[in-house]
Formats: structure tokens, C-alpha cells, sequence
């Protein structure tokens, strides 16, 4: 970082930069008594999130994204991340990416099993949609046959994880302290490679990673007398297919993996071999009742092949509805049912609602609601953690 | 010399009814001929412009009470055998910035549209079918901001009629496209540089919906017509959109790589 500034400031900077990012307020309630007692209630927490965005030349850029939480109950959401910097030089045929960035891989909207460039900043969003930087050389190779990604990723971001204080945690609590197979641990240098294409109304994706799992495994340990969760990152090969057909207003979807354990832990607890998928549509009814609203219907149906318990996914269906008012202050909804179809019963409700205030803020509402989850399901650790949250964001 | 007098007066009058049929199917009175001849001179005319780049200042009114603004950066790609390519990257409001927006338009097949959400760093594919969808709060739909083409619509020319002190041509255009939000559309285009001046949009119901008036053009490379200021007037309720486009630059260099999914995560 201190390199990468101490450059900056030597090069005499064209004129295209720009400085920009948001500032947030967010109060989290949990209405239910907590399964630990030192769990909190309420939790308010602060964010800040600058955007510097620097121009060299024609084809060339310099990124840079970093955030800060500060929460005023969880150590574990004290915390901060490079999201991004880096450097881009962008060939004719070609794109070079050296540095700190997030990569986003797949189609489908309930879990995002093809997308494992980057670790999971768990404790930002339990749903596990915000991720951490990775350290990165990516090679885009633009053809007329496809996008050929290439990565070397060196240096593994371990998951985040709520501390004792946090809800939405694991009981026990999950430590910092993890475990490796590979005797390199975090400096395990991981290789990935995508193709992606699109003919007509299809496109397609072809991903293959080797390296350090981001999924990890978990063992009970002895920490000075008290139970704790002990990640585990097991060595893995993963092969991905991600794939949309656009029929009309139906967007059909698909994303499929198969992963294989390399070498394993020693905890015995790792399927050797797995394989998981999910696939669904999405569509769209514009001007419903004769207004200015869209209505987006999603359906998605997941399968994996590891036991219960591994995952939340084992043999799931998610549906939802999302609405745009298109109106000035940009109002949006998005409602979503998560379901094991091996209970009769639905486990997990979600709600995600957001308006503008002005020119530059934005208000957002989130409810999830954790229900009447079976032992053997993640879920049930949440059993007592449905919570609302009520957010402000003022971009700058 | 009677005989001979009504002989010459039916011949005449036969030559003149003969060549009023012709000229019926000629392009000078088909409405439909002179309509498509009229449509097919306003793409002529503008071929040629290659590629361009603009600000896009838009105000949202509610009569006259300024609700909103939106800015944003279009760069344009002519594609001379099919529907043009446009992305546009949104500055405000600035919840928003960052947002791309890329989209093919194809004149037979459905146009090909992409969202690229900076906070995800994620590419959408969305459904070209969202046409008659307001654009940002706007009173412009997803279907107004396409590209012009030929085929896209069947036409008929109207009559001949002063707007703004210029003589036009009045042509009817309804699109072939089974999504579209209108009925027809009544598009007024000055004889001298085949410009649109004016577009009154029906809906489905045939009643008058909105109406857009193009003002103050300006001529770029000598020959290519852009309107600096599109006004659109909604007559159901009364609100108007004004769209202001600023520092038109044509031929930059772009080419289709510019107007890829990769380019979309990279747009500034």
C-alpha cells in the first residue's frame, strides 16, 4: 500500500480522477432473547466506504476501494477492508488487473455457488453477498470465441465471523484461529480459470479453481476452557458451469459445481466429493395494472449432494417477487421464501427495501426471519436471530 | 368537328385519369410508399456518424416544479447492417453512479440489453422486453431511447403541415413489435434536413399520451443533425421530462470492444 501511494504521489497525475463513496448509519433489532446471553438485542454501527478512481493515460487506471465498520456491540464487525486496489491496462484484445479486487462469477439470485474468487465477509451480510478483496493477477483474454479469465491469487482472506457479542453466529462462537491443509496455509497460491461466451440468447460460463477452499470446514476446540468453532480450509478443486437462456420476459437460469477435496484436515467431517446446483427463472411483468410498477418473479430450486447440516441448500426452494415503482426516489422491494422441501414448512423469510431521499440518500429496510428450522438445518443456529434492520446512506 | 371535339375531350380526360391511377401507385400520393420513402431519407441522411460520445442532463418537472436531476454519459456505436449499440454510465443521482447500462438494439431479432451494478460488481442480463417501462423516474420510456430503424416500423405519411415556422412532412409510424407500449406514433419532420421535430405517442387505448419536441439543433461534421434539448410532455398527468445533450463528440475511435460485457465493469 505505502509503494502503491508513494508512486501515486511521484507521478504527475493526468487530470481525469475522481473521489467518491457513501457514509452509513445502520440499527440492527432482535427482537428475540439471545441463545447466548452475552448476545446482544441492538446494534448500531457506522460505515464509511471511499471510491478513488485515478486515469493514467488512455489505457491505463488506477482503483481504489476501501471500507471501515465500526459497531458498537461486536469487535468482530470492527473491521476494515481493501475492497479494491489496483492497477488496469487495458489491450486491444486483452485486460490486466494487478492488485487487490473482487470478482463477481454467476447467474442465479438465492446462493452464488459458481462465484468463489473472493472470500465471504460474513459478518457484513449474513446472506453472504459482500465480499472481501483478493490479491490478484487476472488476465482477460477477449476473443471472438469467449472471455478467458485467468487468475493467480495469492494470499487466502479468511471468512469473517461475528464475535461473542454478535447475533447471527454459530454456537459456540467461531475463532479468528484457523486450520490449513496445505502446509503453506494463507500463502497457498490458488489458480483460477473462466470462459465465458454468449450466442444469441445463451450465455455461458466454464470455471475451474484449485487452491484454498473459501468454504471452510469447522472443529470444536478447547479454548481456555471454553468450547469454540475452529475454521478449517481444506484444499479443493472445483469445477463450475454457469449458464442463462433470455426467453422473452423469462430469464431461465443455472449454476452447477462439482468439488473435490484435495486434502483434507483430519477432521473426517468433508465429504470427499460433492456435487451442488441451482436453477430457476426470473421474470418480469412490466406496467402492471396499468401503472408505472415491474413486478420480477424468481424460483429457484437447489440441490447438493452432501449430507444436512453442511449446507443450507441440501434440497431447497426460493421464491420471491421484486418490485420497482420506477418512480423519482427509485423505490424498490424484494421479498423472498427459502424452504427445505423435505419440511413442509417455510424456514426463511427476507425482505429488502430501499427509496432515495434526494439527490443523494438512501434509506433501506431489511427483515429476516428465521423460522421453524430442524435441528439438522444452519438455520436453526438462527433460530433466535431474525432481526430488522433500518439503514441510512448518504453517497458522496 | 363536334365529334371530333368530344373525341379529343375524352382522351384528354382519359389521359388524365389514366395518369392519376399511375401516380396512386406512385410514391407522390401512397401514403404508405411516401410514408416509408420519408422514414428510409431521415436514416439515410444520418448515416455515416460512426461513433459518438454526450452529456445527458435530465430534469424531471411536475408542471413546473423542478422534482429531480439526472446525469449521465452516452457513447454511441452506428452499426450500419444492424440496430446501433449504446452504453450509458449514470454520474447522479449518485446512489446510483457507477450504474452502466449497455444495449443492442437489433432491427428483426429482440435487442439485447445489460445492467452492470457497481456495489455487486455484477453484470445483469435483463429482459429487452421492459420497453414500455418509465427510464429513471422519467417520463421517457426504455423504448423512446432506442435507436431509430427502418423496419421496425409500418408508416403512413399524413399530410403536409408548418411546425416552428418549417414545412413538414406528418408521418404515422406504428411498430411492428409486439411489446411496444403505443398504438402509433405522429412524428412531424422538416422537408429541408429530415429532422424529427415533433412525436406525439399514442397509447394502446388510442388516447394522446405524451408528446417529445426536439429544439435547438445543432450540426456535427457538417451533415449530422442532434437535437440539444428533447422535451417530453406527459398530457395524462402533466409532468415533463427535459433532456439536455451537451459536448456531442463524434468519430472518438470507439469500436465494438467498448460496448462489451467486460466494458461495462470498466466504464467511467
Amino acid at each position: 500500500m505505502k509503494a502503491l501511494l508513494g508512486l501515486l504521489l511521484c507521478v504527475a497525475l493526468p487530470a481525469v480522477a475522481e473521489l467518491q463513496g457513501r457514509v452509513g448509519l445502520e440499527e440492527r433489532w432482535f427482537p428475540d432473547s439471545p441463545l447466548d446471553s452475552r448476545q446482544r438485542d441492538h446494534s448500531r454501527s457506522v460505515l464509511i466506504e471511499p471510491e478513488w478512481y485515478q486515469r493514467l493515460g488512455g489505457d491505463d487506471s488506477l482503483n481504489l476501494k476501501v471500507f471501515y465498520r465500526h459497531d458498537d456491540g461486536d469487535v468482530e464487525r470492527r473491521h476494515g477492508d481493501i475492497r479494491e486496489a489496483y492497477w488496469l491496462h487495458v489491450g486491444s484484445d486483452y485486460e490486466l488487473t494487478l492488485g487487490i479486487n473482487r470478482v463477481f462469477w454467476g447467474v442465479t439470485e438465492s446462493q452464488h455457488l459458481v462465484d468463489i474468487i473472493n472470500q465471504t465477509d460474513l459478518v457484513e451480510a449474513p446472506d453472504g453477498e459482500e465480499k472481501l478483496g483478493q490479491p490478484m493477477a487476472h488476465l482477460a483474454l477477449l476473443r471472438d470465441w469467449g472471455v478467458v479469465d485467468l487468475f493467480l491469487l495469492p494470499g487466502f482472506r479468511e471468512r469473517t465471523f461475528p464475535g461473542v457479542k454478535g447475533r447471527l453466529r454459530s454456537h459456540p462462537v467461531t475463532v479468528g484461529d484457523a486450520q490449513y491443509s496445505s502446509g503453506a496455509e494463507k500463502k497457498h497460491v490458488d489458480l483460477a480459470a473462466r470462459w465465458s461466451h454468449y450466442v444469441n440468447d445463451v450465455s455461458i460460463g466454464l470455471s475451474a479453481f484449485h487452491g484454498t477452499s473459501r468454504e471452510p470446514l469447522f472443529q470444536l476446540q478447547d479454548q481456555g476452557g471454553a468450547a469454540v468453532l475452529q475454521p478449517l480450509y481444506p484444499q479443493i478443486t472445483q469445477s463450475g458451469l454457469d449458464l442463462q437462456y433470455v426467453q422473452g420476459d423469462w430469464l431461465w437460469k443455472l449454476e452447477a459445481i462439482y468439488r473435490h477435496l484435495v486434502s483434507d484436515v483430519g477432521a473426517g467431517t468433508s465429504a470427499a466429493h460433492f456435487s451442488a446446483a441451482t436453477g430457476g427463472f426470473e421474470r418480469t411483468q412490466v406496467g402492471i395494472l396499468g401503472s408505472d410498477w415491474d413486478l420480477g418473479w424468481i424460483l429457484e430450486l437447489s440441490y447438493d449432494s452432501r449430507q444436512s447440516g453442511m449446507t443450507a441448500f441440501q434440497r431447497d426452494l426460493f421464491w420471491g417477487a421484486r418490485f420497482t415503482a420506477n418512480d423519482i426516489a427509485g423505490t424498490e422491494v424484494l421479498v423472498g421464501f427459502g424452504q427445505d422441501l423435505q419440511q413442509d414448512k417455510v424456514e426463511l423469510f427476507r425482505m429488502e427495501a430501499s427509496r432515495r431521499f434526494g439527490a443523494a440518500t438512501r434509506l433501506s429496510l431489511e427483515i429476516s426471519i428465521f423460522d421453524g428450522a430442524s435441528p439438522e438445518s444452519p438455520l436453526y443456529l438462527l433460530r433466535r436471530d431474525s432481526y430488522a434492520e433500518l439503514g441510512v446512506e448518504y453517497f458522496f | 368537328m363536334q365529334f371530333y371535339r368530344n373525341l379529343i375531350g375524352l382522351l384528354v380526360a382519359m389521359i388524365v385519369a389514366l395518369s392519376a391511377v399511375a401516380d396512386d401507385a406512385d410514391s407522390a400520393t401512397d401514403p404508405a410508399v411516401k410514408g416509408l420513402e420519408i422514414a428510409e431519407e431521415m436514416k439515410a441522411r444520418d448515416r455515416g456518424w460512426g461513433d459518438s460520445t454526450a452529456h445527458l442532463e435530465m430534469q424531471l418537472f411536475d408542471k413546473d416544479t423542478l422534482l429531480a436531476t439526472r446525469e449521465m454519459r452516452l457513447k454511441n456505436l452506428e452499426v450500419l447492417d444492424d440496430g446501433d449499440k449504446s452504453l450509458t454510465i449514470f454520474d447522479t443521482p449518485r446512489d446510483v453512479q457507477g450504474t452502466a447500462f449497455l444495449s443492442f438494439t437489433h432491427v428483426l431479432e429482440p435487442d439485447e440489453q445489460w445492467l452492470y451494478l457497481p456495489a455487486l460488481k455484477r453484470v445483469k442480463q435483463i429482459s429487452s422486453k421492459n420497453k414500455t417501462s418509465p427510464f429513471m423516474g422519467s417520463e421517457f420510456s426504455y423504448e423512446d431511447l432506442n435507436s431509430f430503424e427502418v423496419p421496425r416500423y409500418d408508416y403512413r405519411w399524413l399530410r403536409d403541415e408548418m411546425f416552428d415556422g418549417q414545412d413538414c412532412f406528418v408521418v404515422e409510424a406504428r411498430s411492428k413489435d409486439p411489446y411496444t407500449g403505443y398504438s402509433r406514433e405522429v412524428v412531424w419532420v422538416d422537408k429541408a434536413e429530415y429532422r424529427p421535430l415533433k412525436v406525439e405517442y399514442y397509447d394502446r387505448r388510442q388516447q394522446h399520451l405524451k408528446t417529445l419536441i426536439y429544439s435547438d439543433y445543432q450540426r456535427y461534421l457538417d451533415r449530422h443533425w442532434r437535437a440539444s434539448l428533447q422535451t417530453m410532455t406527459n398530457h395524462l398527468n402533466g409532468n415533463r421530462t427535459e433532456v439536455r445533450l451537451t459536448g456531442y463528440r463524434f468519430q472518438t475511435g470507439l469500436s465494438d470492444t467498448d460496448f462489451s460485457q467486460n466494458s461495462l465493469k470498466r466504464a467511467r
